[in-house]
Protein backbone atom coordinates (compact mmCIF):
# COMPACT_ATOMS: atom_id res chain seq x y z
CA UNK A 1 0.00 0.00 0.00
CA UNK A 2 1.26 3.65 -0.72
CA UNK A 3 1.33 5.53 2.30
CA UNK A 4 1.75 8.94 0.36
CA UNK A 5 -0.98 11.02 1.53
CA UNK A 6 -3.99 12.12 -0.12
CA UNK A 7 -4.48 15.42 -1.51
CA UNK A 8 -8.01 17.00 -1.53
CA UNK A 9 -8.55 19.78 -4.91
CA UNK A 10 -7.80 22.57 -2.09
CA UNK A 11 -4.41 21.31 -0.76
CA UNK A 12 -2.26 24.36 -2.64
CA UNK A 13 -5.09 27.26 -1.35
CA UNK A 14 -4.34 25.46 2.34
CA UNK A 15 -0.79 25.72 2.40
CA UNK A 16 -1.28 29.25 0.92
CA UNK A 17 -3.39 30.05 3.66
CA UNK A 18 -0.66 28.82 6.01
CA UNK A 19 -2.91 25.84 7.62
CA UNK A 20 -1.00 23.57 9.58
CA UNK A 21 -1.61 20.25 7.84
CA UNK A 22 -2.39 16.84 9.75
CA UNK A 23 -2.31 13.03 8.44
CA UNK A 24 -6.09 12.48 8.35
CA UNK A 25 -7.20 8.28 7.56
CA UNK A 26 -4.24 8.93 4.85
CA UNK A 27 -5.65 12.40 4.14
CA UNK A 28 -3.30 15.35 4.31
CA UNK A 29 -6.02 17.43 5.51
CA UNK A 30 -5.65 20.68 7.70
CA UNK A 31 -5.96 20.61 11.39
CA UNK A 32 -5.69 24.15 11.80
CA UNK A 33 -5.17 27.59 9.78
CA UNK A 34 -4.49 29.71 13.19
CA UNK A 35 -5.74 29.44 16.28
CA UNK A 36 -8.22 26.69 17.15
CA UNK A 37 -9.95 28.29 19.70
CA UNK A 38 -10.76 31.16 16.99
CA UNK A 39 -11.93 28.72 14.64
CA UNK A 40 -14.54 27.16 16.89
CA UNK A 41 -15.48 30.50 18.05
CA UNK A 42 -16.10 31.39 14.53
CA UNK A 43 -18.50 28.35 13.76
CA UNK A 44 -20.93 29.02 17.00
CA UNK A 45 -21.10 32.98 17.10
CA UNK A 46 -20.37 33.89 12.80
CA UNK A 47 -19.09 31.28 10.27
CA UNK A 48 -16.43 28.69 9.26
CA UNK A 49 -15.27 27.20 6.06
CA UNK A 50 -14.30 23.60 6.03
CA UNK A 51 -12.42 21.53 3.62
CA UNK A 52 -14.15 17.71 4.00
CA UNK A 53 -13.03 16.59 0.77
CA UNK A 54 -11.50 13.47 3.07
CA UNK A 55 -15.38 12.04 3.30
CA UNK A 56 -15.92 9.34 1.15
CA UNK A 57 -19.58 9.26 -0.98
CA UNK A 58 -20.71 6.17 -2.79
CA UNK A 59 -23.67 6.27 -4.91
CA UNK A 60 -26.28 3.55 -5.33
CA UNK A 61 -28.86 3.64 -8.19
CA UNK A 62 -31.54 1.12 -9.73
CA UNK A 63 -35.16 0.27 -9.32
CA UNK A 64 -34.26 -1.56 -5.93
CA UNK A 65 -32.30 1.07 -4.48
CA UNK A 66 -34.22 1.90 -1.47
CA UNK A 67 -35.05 -1.81 -0.51
CA UNK A 68 -31.32 -2.56 -0.67
CA UNK A 69 -29.86 0.30 1.63
CA UNK A 70 -32.92 -0.40 4.01
CA UNK A 71 -31.27 -4.22 3.84
CA UNK A 72 -27.62 -3.18 4.07
CA UNK A 73 -28.59 -0.55 6.80
CA UNK A 74 -30.04 -0.58 9.99
CA UNK A 75 -32.06 2.15 9.03
CA UNK A 76 -35.45 2.41 7.09
CA UNK A 77 -34.16 3.93 3.79
CA UNK A 78 -37.63 3.49 1.83
CA UNK A 79 -38.85 6.38 4.40
CA UNK A 80 -36.61 9.08 2.93
CA UNK A 81 -38.27 11.81 0.89
CA UNK A 82 -37.02 12.51 -2.12
CA UNK A 83 -34.70 15.95 -1.47
CA UNK A 84 -33.81 14.60 2.16
CA UNK A 85 -31.04 12.98 4.20
CA UNK A 86 -31.09 10.34 6.87
CA UNK A 87 -28.64 9.75 9.63
CA UNK A 88 -27.83 5.96 9.53
CA UNK A 89 -25.40 3.20 10.53
CA UNK A 90 -24.04 0.23 8.71
CA UNK A 91 -23.39 -3.05 11.01
CA UNK A 92 -21.86 -6.17 10.96
CA UNK A 93 -23.92 -9.72 11.14
CA UNK A 94 -22.81 -9.43 14.86
CA UNK A 95 -24.32 -5.53 15.02
CA UNK A 96 -21.08 -4.53 15.24
CA UNK A 97 -20.98 -0.77 13.98
CA UNK A 98 -19.14 -0.58 10.73
CA UNK A 99 -19.75 3.26 10.65
CA UNK A 100 -22.18 5.59 10.66
CA UNK A 101 -23.49 7.10 7.50
CA UNK A 102 -25.42 9.92 5.90
CA UNK A 103 -27.62 8.82 3.57
CA UNK A 104 -29.05 11.78 0.44
CA UNK A 105 -31.87 11.15 -1.72
CA UNK A 106 -31.13 12.30 -4.83
CA UNK A 107 -33.46 11.36 -7.11
CA UNK A 108 -36.52 8.46 -7.59
CA UNK A 109 -34.32 5.80 -7.62
CA UNK A 110 -31.04 7.12 -6.84
CA UNK A 111 -29.16 7.65 -3.28
CA UNK A 112 -25.84 9.15 -1.80
CA UNK A 113 -24.42 7.45 1.25
CA UNK A 114 -21.56 9.24 2.43
CA UNK A 115 -18.77 7.24 5.03
CA UNK A 116 -15.97 8.11 6.93
CA UNK A 117 -12.81 8.79 4.99
CA UNK A 118 -11.18 5.87 7.23
CA UNK A 119 -14.18 3.58 6.50
CA UNK A 120 -15.15 4.63 3.01
CA UNK A 121 -13.61 1.66 1.15
CA UNK A 122 -15.03 -0.99 4.24
CA UNK A 123 -18.29 0.71 3.52
CA UNK A 124 -17.67 0.26 -0.19
CA UNK A 125 -17.19 -3.43 0.30
CA UNK A 126 -19.79 -4.13 2.68
CA UNK A 127 -22.59 -2.51 0.28
CA UNK A 128 -20.70 -4.16 -2.95
CA UNK A 129 -21.17 -7.52 -0.92
CA UNK A 130 -24.63 -6.95 -0.42
CA UNK A 131 -26.38 -5.89 -3.17
CA UNK A 132 -25.96 -9.21 -5.08
CA UNK A 133 -30.25 -10.29 -5.42
CA UNK A 134 -30.82 -6.49 -6.07
CA UNK A 135 -31.81 -4.47 -8.91
CA UNK A 136 -29.27 -2.31 -7.68
CA UNK A 137 -25.63 -0.70 -8.75
CA UNK A 138 -22.96 0.57 -6.07
CA UNK A 139 -20.70 3.24 -7.47
CA UNK A 140 -17.93 4.68 -6.02
CA UNK A 141 -17.95 8.34 -6.00
CA UNK A 142 -15.09 9.24 -3.85
CA UNK A 143 -12.76 10.97 -6.37
CA UNK A 144 -16.51 12.48 -8.27
CA UNK A 145 -17.11 15.21 -5.65
CA UNK A 146 -15.18 17.80 -3.06
CA UNK A 147 -16.83 18.76 -0.15
CA UNK A 148 -17.38 21.93 1.43
CA UNK A 149 -19.01 22.91 4.24
CA UNK A 150 -20.03 26.74 5.65
CA UNK A 151 -21.04 26.04 9.18
CA UNK A 152 -22.27 28.73 11.69
CA UNK A 153 -25.68 31.30 12.38
CA UNK A 154 -24.37 33.36 9.69
CA UNK A 155 -24.57 30.03 7.42
CA UNK A 156 -27.87 31.09 5.65
CA UNK A 157 -26.89 34.98 4.81
CA UNK A 158 -23.34 34.01 3.12
CA UNK A 159 -25.18 31.26 1.21
CA UNK A 160 -27.94 33.88 0.08
CA UNK A 161 -24.83 35.82 -1.55
CA UNK A 162 -23.87 33.02 -3.99
CA UNK A 163 -26.95 31.16 -4.77
CA UNK A 164 -30.75 31.72 -5.61
CA UNK A 165 -31.24 28.08 -4.50
CA UNK A 166 -34.84 28.19 -2.03
CA UNK A 167 -32.90 27.69 0.90
CA UNK A 168 -35.27 29.04 2.93
CA UNK A 169 -37.19 26.03 1.73
CA UNK A 170 -34.24 23.77 2.72
CA UNK A 171 -34.90 22.01 6.11
CA UNK A 172 -32.00 20.51 8.32
CA UNK A 173 -31.01 17.14 7.15
CA UNK A 174 -32.25 18.05 3.14
CA UNK A 175 -30.24 18.62 -0.27
CA UNK A 176 -31.17 20.17 -3.51
CA UNK A 177 -28.93 20.43 -6.74
CA UNK A 178 -28.21 24.06 -7.21
CA UNK A 179 -25.56 26.50 -8.50
CA UNK A 180 -23.42 27.94 -6.26
CA UNK A 181 -21.04 30.50 -6.85
CA UNK A 182 -21.57 29.28 -10.19
CA UNK A 183 -20.67 25.81 -10.22
CA UNK A 184 -23.08 22.84 -9.66
CA UNK A 185 -23.44 21.79 -6.66
CA UNK A 186 -25.34 19.40 -4.36
CA UNK A 187 -26.76 21.88 -1.50
CA UNK A 188 -27.48 20.00 2.00
CA UNK A 189 -28.45 21.32 5.01
CA UNK A 190 -26.20 18.87 7.46
CA UNK A 191 -23.06 19.73 9.19
CA UNK A 192 -21.35 18.21 12.49
CA UNK A 193 -20.50 20.90 14.46
CA UNK A 194 -23.91 21.89 16.00
CA UNK A 195 -24.72 24.76 13.97
CA UNK A 196 -26.85 25.46 11.25
CA UNK A 197 -24.79 25.00 7.90
CA UNK A 198 -24.65 23.66 4.79
CA UNK A 199 -22.37 21.05 3.30
CA UNK A 200 -22.06 21.95 -0.82
CA UNK A 201 -20.75 18.38 -2.74
CA UNK A 202 -19.04 19.66 -6.10
CA UNK A 203 -16.93 18.28 -8.38
CA UNK A 204 -13.22 19.09 -7.49
CA UNK A 205 -12.14 21.20 -10.57
CA UNK A 206 -14.70 23.61 -9.42
CA UNK A 207 -13.73 23.41 -5.09
CA UNK A 208 -11.16 26.49 -5.73
CA UNK A 209 -13.77 28.70 -7.61
CA UNK A 210 -16.17 27.60 -4.57
CA UNK A 211 -14.09 27.86 -1.52
CA UNK A 212 -12.61 31.24 -3.29
CA UNK A 213 -16.28 32.78 -3.34
CA UNK A 214 -17.47 31.43 0.00
CA UNK A 215 -14.45 32.89 1.41
CA UNK A 216 -15.01 36.66 0.08
CA UNK A 217 -19.39 36.34 0.67
CA UNK A 218 -18.29 35.40 3.83
CA UNK A 219 -15.76 38.04 4.84
CA UNK A 220 -18.43 40.73 6.26
CA UNK A 221 -20.17 37.91 7.96
CA UNK A 222 -16.46 36.99 10.35
CA UNK A 223 -16.35 33.92 8.17
CA UNK A 224 -13.06 32.41 8.40
CA UNK A 225 -11.28 29.16 7.40
CA UNK A 226 -11.45 26.23 9.86
CA UNK A 227 -9.42 23.15 10.42
CA UNK A 228 -10.39 19.69 11.73
CA UNK A 229 -9.26 20.48 15.20
CA UNK A 230 -12.06 22.57 15.93
CA UNK A 231 -14.73 20.11 14.02
CA UNK A 232 -13.49 18.25 16.55
CA UNK A 233 -14.29 19.66 19.79
CA UNK A 234 -17.57 21.48 17.45
CA UNK A 235 -18.63 18.01 17.52
CA UNK A 236 -17.73 17.31 20.88
CA UNK A 237 -19.96 19.96 22.41
CA UNK A 238 -22.53 18.83 20.50
CA UNK A 239 -22.45 15.61 21.59
CA UNK A 240 -22.11 13.87 18.06
CA UNK A 241 -20.23 10.64 17.88
CA UNK A 242 -16.83 10.08 16.15
CA UNK A 243 -16.39 6.64 14.51
CA UNK A 244 -13.26 4.80 16.13
CA UNK A 245 -13.91 6.91 19.61
CA UNK A 246 -17.65 6.86 20.23
CA UNK A 247 -18.10 4.30 17.53
CA UNK A 248 -16.50 0.85 16.90
CA UNK A 249 -16.68 -2.45 15.57
CA UNK A 250 -17.42 -3.77 19.00
CA UNK A 251 -20.26 -1.83 19.88
CA UNK A 252 -23.51 -1.89 18.50
CA UNK A 253 -25.77 1.55 18.05
CA UNK A 254 -27.87 0.46 21.16
CA UNK A 255 -24.75 0.06 23.33
CA UNK A 256 -23.84 3.44 21.73
CA UNK A 257 -27.01 5.04 23.04
CA UNK A 258 -28.07 5.50 19.44
CA UNK A 259 -30.67 2.57 19.47
CA UNK A 260 -33.45 4.98 17.91
CA UNK A 261 -31.26 4.84 14.61
CA UNK A 262 -32.37 1.35 14.15
CA UNK A 263 -35.49 0.35 12.46
CA UNK A 264 -36.60 -3.06 13.17
CA UNK A 265 -40.34 -2.33 12.03
CA UNK A 266 -39.12 -1.69 8.43
CA UNK A 267 -40.35 -4.19 6.19
CA UNK A 268 -37.93 -7.19 5.08
CA UNK A 269 -34.83 -8.25 6.53
CA UNK A 270 -31.50 -6.88 7.12
CA UNK A 271 -28.02 -7.44 8.13
CA UNK A 272 -27.79 -7.60 11.92
CA UNK A 273 -31.20 -8.02 12.71
CA UNK A 274 -30.87 -10.79 14.81
CA UNK A 275 -27.70 -9.51 17.19
CA UNK A 276 -29.68 -6.42 17.47
CA UNK A 277 -32.82 -7.42 18.79
CA UNK A 278 -30.29 -9.06 21.68
CA UNK A 279 -28.65 -5.67 21.74
CA UNK A 280 -31.85 -3.67 22.44
CA UNK A 281 -32.77 -6.34 24.86
CA UNK A 282 -29.35 -5.75 26.65
CA UNK A 283 -29.03 -2.22 26.53
CA UNK A 284 -32.76 -2.13 28.38
CA UNK A 285 -32.45 -4.47 31.04
CA UNK A 286 -28.34 -5.11 31.41
CA UNK A 287 -26.55 -2.65 30.23
CA UNK A 288 -23.16 -3.15 30.22
CA UNK A 289 -21.58 0.84 29.69
CA UNK A 290 -23.01 3.72 28.90
CA UNK A 291 -22.23 6.89 27.21
CA UNK A 292 -22.18 10.09 29.37
CA UNK A 293 -21.00 13.29 29.54
CA UNK A 294 -18.22 14.34 31.56
CA UNK A 295 -16.88 17.75 32.77
CA UNK A 296 -14.03 18.69 34.47
CA UNK A 297 -13.87 20.43 37.73
CA UNK A 298 -9.85 21.31 37.07
CA UNK A 299 -7.99 22.14 33.94
CA UNK A 300 -6.48 19.34 32.97
CA UNK A 301 -8.09 17.58 29.72
CA UNK A 302 -8.89 13.85 29.77
CA UNK A 303 -7.77 12.26 26.42
CA UNK A 304 -8.92 9.25 24.65
CA UNK A 305 -8.06 6.03 26.09
CA UNK A 306 -7.98 7.60 30.14
CA UNK A 307 -9.52 5.92 32.74
CA UNK A 308 -12.79 7.01 34.30
CA UNK A 309 -12.66 6.24 38.10
CA UNK A 310 -14.59 6.09 41.29
CA UNK A 311 -13.59 4.91 44.86
CA UNK A 312 -10.51 4.38 43.60
CA UNK A 313 -11.64 1.88 40.86
CA UNK A 314 -11.50 1.60 36.72
CA UNK A 315 -15.74 2.26 36.14
CA UNK A 316 -15.36 3.73 32.33
CA UNK A 317 -12.75 5.15 29.77
CA UNK A 318 -13.19 8.12 28.44
CA UNK A 319 -13.59 8.04 24.04
CA UNK A 320 -12.68 11.58 23.22
CA UNK A 321 -11.93 14.76 25.49
CA UNK A 322 -10.88 18.14 24.42
CA UNK A 323 -10.84 21.53 26.44
CA UNK A 324 -14.30 23.04 25.32
CA UNK A 325 -14.02 26.60 23.98
CA UNK A 326 -17.79 27.16 24.54
CA UNK A 327 -18.00 25.66 28.39
CA UNK A 328 -13.99 26.75 28.97
CA UNK A 329 -13.85 23.92 30.82
CA UNK A 330 -12.04 20.60 29.68
CA UNK A 331 -15.23 17.73 28.89
CA UNK A 332 -15.41 14.48 27.80
CA UNK A 333 -17.48 11.65 26.10
CA UNK A 334 -16.74 7.93 28.36
CA UNK A 335 -18.18 5.13 28.02
CA UNK A 336 -19.12 4.41 32.24
CA UNK A 337 -20.32 1.56 34.37
CA UNK A 338 -24.23 2.02 34.02
CA UNK A 339 -24.40 2.26 38.05
CA UNK A 340 -21.92 5.57 37.65
CA UNK A 341 -24.14 7.20 34.61
CA UNK A 342 -26.88 8.83 35.90
CA UNK A 343 -26.40 12.85 35.49
CA UNK A 344 -25.10 13.97 38.78
CA UNK A 345 -23.07 11.25 40.13
CA UNK A 346 -20.78 12.06 42.83
CA UNK A 347 -16.99 10.72 43.16
CA UNK A 348 -16.37 9.95 39.46
CA UNK A 349 -12.98 11.74 38.42
CA UNK A 350 -10.49 10.50 35.35
CA UNK A 351 -6.99 9.34 35.75
CA UNK A 352 -4.99 12.17 34.05
CA UNK A 353 -1.53 10.54 34.19
CA UNK A 354 -1.77 8.94 37.37
CA UNK A 355 -3.73 11.90 39.34
CA UNK A 356 -7.79 11.27 40.08
CA UNK A 357 -9.10 14.89 38.08
CA UNK A 358 -12.84 15.11 39.77
CA UNK A 359 -15.67 15.35 36.99
CA UNK A 360 -19.00 15.96 36.98
CA UNK A 361 -21.45 13.36 34.74
CA UNK A 362 -24.20 15.40 32.78
CA UNK A 363 -26.65 14.51 30.10
CA UNK A 364 -25.17 14.96 26.21
CA UNK A 365 -24.60 17.03 24.54
CA UNK A 366 -22.89 19.61 25.75
CA UNK A 367 -23.91 22.38 23.47
CA UNK A 368 -27.00 22.57 21.85
CA UNK A 369 -27.61 26.00 19.69
CA UNK A 370 -31.00 28.55 20.20
CA UNK A 371 -33.12 27.24 17.45
CA UNK B 1 8.46 34.64 12.78
CA UNK B 2 11.92 35.98 14.23
CA UNK B 3 13.79 34.22 17.13
CA UNK B 4 14.83 37.66 19.99
CA UNK B 5 18.84 37.63 19.43
CA UNK B 6 19.43 38.18 22.86
CA UNK B 7 18.13 34.75 24.03
CA UNK B 8 19.61 31.69 24.44
CA UNK B 9 17.58 28.83 22.80
CA UNK B 10 17.74 24.53 23.72
CA UNK B 11 16.92 22.27 21.39
CA UNK B 12 14.09 20.70 23.25
CA UNK B 13 12.25 24.64 22.20
CA UNK B 14 12.80 26.50 25.71
CA UNK B 15 14.56 30.25 25.43
CA UNK B 16 16.96 31.41 28.04
CA UNK B 17 17.15 35.01 28.75
CA UNK B 18 20.69 36.58 30.35
CA UNK B 19 21.35 36.71 33.63
CA UNK B 20 19.86 38.76 36.03
CA UNK B 21 21.29 39.04 39.42
CA UNK B 22 22.10 34.97 38.47
CA UNK B 23 18.72 34.65 37.30
CA UNK B 24 17.38 33.61 33.49
CA UNK B 25 13.86 33.71 32.59
CA UNK B 26 12.62 30.81 30.73
CA UNK B 27 9.24 30.18 28.03
CA UNK B 28 9.14 28.36 25.35
CA UNK B 29 9.69 29.32 21.61
CA UNK B 30 7.02 30.77 19.29
CA UNK B 31 8.11 27.75 16.91
CA UNK B 32 7.14 25.57 19.56
CA UNK B 33 4.07 27.47 20.40
CA UNK B 34 2.82 27.11 17.08
CA UNK B 35 3.40 23.45 16.76
CA UNK B 36 1.33 22.93 20.45
CA UNK B 37 -1.70 24.85 19.21
CA UNK B 38 -4.12 27.03 21.37
CA UNK B 39 -2.27 26.21 25.25
CA UNK B 40 -5.50 25.78 27.55
CA UNK B 41 -3.38 24.45 30.62
CA UNK B 42 0.38 25.11 31.94
CA UNK B 43 1.38 23.32 34.95
CA UNK B 44 4.68 25.13 36.34
CA UNK B 45 7.57 24.09 38.47
CA UNK B 46 7.01 26.08 41.72
CA UNK B 47 9.48 28.66 43.66
CA UNK B 48 11.76 26.71 45.39
CA UNK B 49 12.15 23.50 42.91
CA UNK B 50 15.46 22.49 41.85
CA UNK B 51 15.14 21.78 38.29
CA UNK B 52 17.68 19.84 35.96
CA UNK B 53 18.69 20.52 32.63
CA UNK B 54 16.94 18.50 30.27
CA UNK B 55 14.43 17.18 32.67
CA UNK B 56 10.95 17.79 32.68
CA UNK B 57 9.48 20.29 35.19
CA UNK B 58 5.65 20.90 34.01
CA UNK B 59 3.92 20.34 31.34
CA UNK B 60 1.77 22.52 28.90
CA UNK B 61 -1.43 21.35 27.47
CA UNK B 62 -3.47 22.36 24.06
CA UNK B 63 -6.43 21.37 22.38
CA UNK B 64 -5.21 18.30 20.72
CA UNK B 65 -2.14 17.16 23.19
CA UNK B 66 0.05 17.08 26.33
CA UNK B 67 3.75 18.07 26.46
CA UNK B 68 6.00 18.24 28.34
CA UNK B 69 8.15 21.34 29.79
CA UNK B 70 12.19 21.27 29.92
CA UNK B 71 14.32 23.07 31.84
CA UNK B 72 16.88 24.19 29.82
CA UNK B 73 19.38 24.86 32.53
CA UNK B 74 20.25 23.41 36.74
CA UNK B 75 19.16 25.73 39.49
CA UNK B 76 16.54 26.73 41.96
CA UNK B 77 13.18 28.48 40.75
CA UNK B 78 12.34 31.64 42.17
CA UNK B 79 9.61 32.78 39.98
CA UNK B 80 6.72 31.18 37.94
CA UNK B 81 4.11 33.32 35.85
CA UNK B 82 0.93 33.32 37.59
CA UNK B 83 -0.15 35.21 34.75
CA UNK B 84 0.19 32.30 31.98
CA UNK B 85 -1.38 29.93 35.39
CA UNK B 86 -4.30 32.25 35.05
CA UNK B 87 -4.30 32.75 31.56
CA UNK B 88 -2.38 30.07 29.18
CA UNK B 89 -3.19 31.67 25.29
CA UNK B 90 -0.15 34.17 26.68
CA UNK B 91 1.97 31.55 25.63
CA UNK B 92 0.89 31.47 22.15
CA UNK B 93 0.21 35.31 21.94
CA UNK B 94 3.15 36.70 23.57
CA UNK B 95 5.64 33.43 24.02
CA UNK B 96 8.73 35.74 24.17
CA UNK B 97 7.26 38.36 26.58
CA UNK B 98 3.95 37.83 28.63
CA UNK B 99 4.04 34.37 28.52
CA UNK B 100 7.29 33.23 29.89
CA UNK B 101 7.25 30.76 32.31
CA UNK B 102 9.47 30.35 35.47
CA UNK B 103 12.83 32.30 36.79
CA UNK B 104 15.95 29.99 37.86
CA UNK B 105 18.63 31.00 39.95
CA UNK B 106 20.98 29.07 37.27
CA UNK B 107 23.08 26.84 39.15
CA UNK B 108 24.40 25.26 36.26
CA UNK B 109 23.90 25.11 32.06
CA UNK B 110 24.80 22.92 29.95
CA UNK B 111 26.94 23.41 26.99
CA UNK B 112 25.30 23.26 24.17
CA UNK B 113 22.56 25.82 24.48
CA UNK B 114 22.40 27.65 21.21
CA UNK B 115 22.57 31.30 19.78
CA UNK B 116 19.26 32.82 18.46
CA UNK B 117 21.04 31.87 14.68
CA UNK B 118 21.52 28.52 15.51
CA UNK B 119 18.07 27.97 16.93
CA UNK B 120 16.84 29.46 13.40
CA UNK B 121 18.64 27.01 11.73
CA UNK B 122 18.02 23.82 13.92
CA UNK B 123 13.75 24.74 13.68
CA UNK B 124 14.26 25.66 10.59
CA UNK B 125 11.79 28.86 11.51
Amino acid sequence: MSTAPRLTALDALHRSLGATMTDFAGWDMPLRYASERDEHNAVRTRAGLFDLSHMGEITVTGPEAAAFLSYALVGNIATVGNGRARYTMIVQEDGGIVDDLIVYRLGETEYMVVANAGNAQIVLDALTARVGGFDAEVRDDRDAYALLAVQGPESPAIMKAVTDADLDGLKYYAGLPGTVAGVPALIARTGYTGEDGFELFVAPEHAEQLWRALTDAGAPHGLIPCGLSCRDTLRLEAGMPLYGHELTTALTPFDAGLGRVVKFEKEGDFVGREALLAAAERAETAPPRKLVGLVAEGRRVPRAGFSVVADGKVIGEVTSGAPSPTLGKPIAMAYVDAAFAAPGTEGVGVDVRGTHEPYEVVALPFYKRQK
Amino acid sequence: MSNPQQLRYSKEHEWLSALEDGVATIGITEYAANALGDVVYAQLPEVGDTVTAGETCGELESTKSVSDLYSPVTGEVTAANQDVVDDPSLVNSAPFEGGWLFKVRVAEEPADLLSADEYTAFSGN
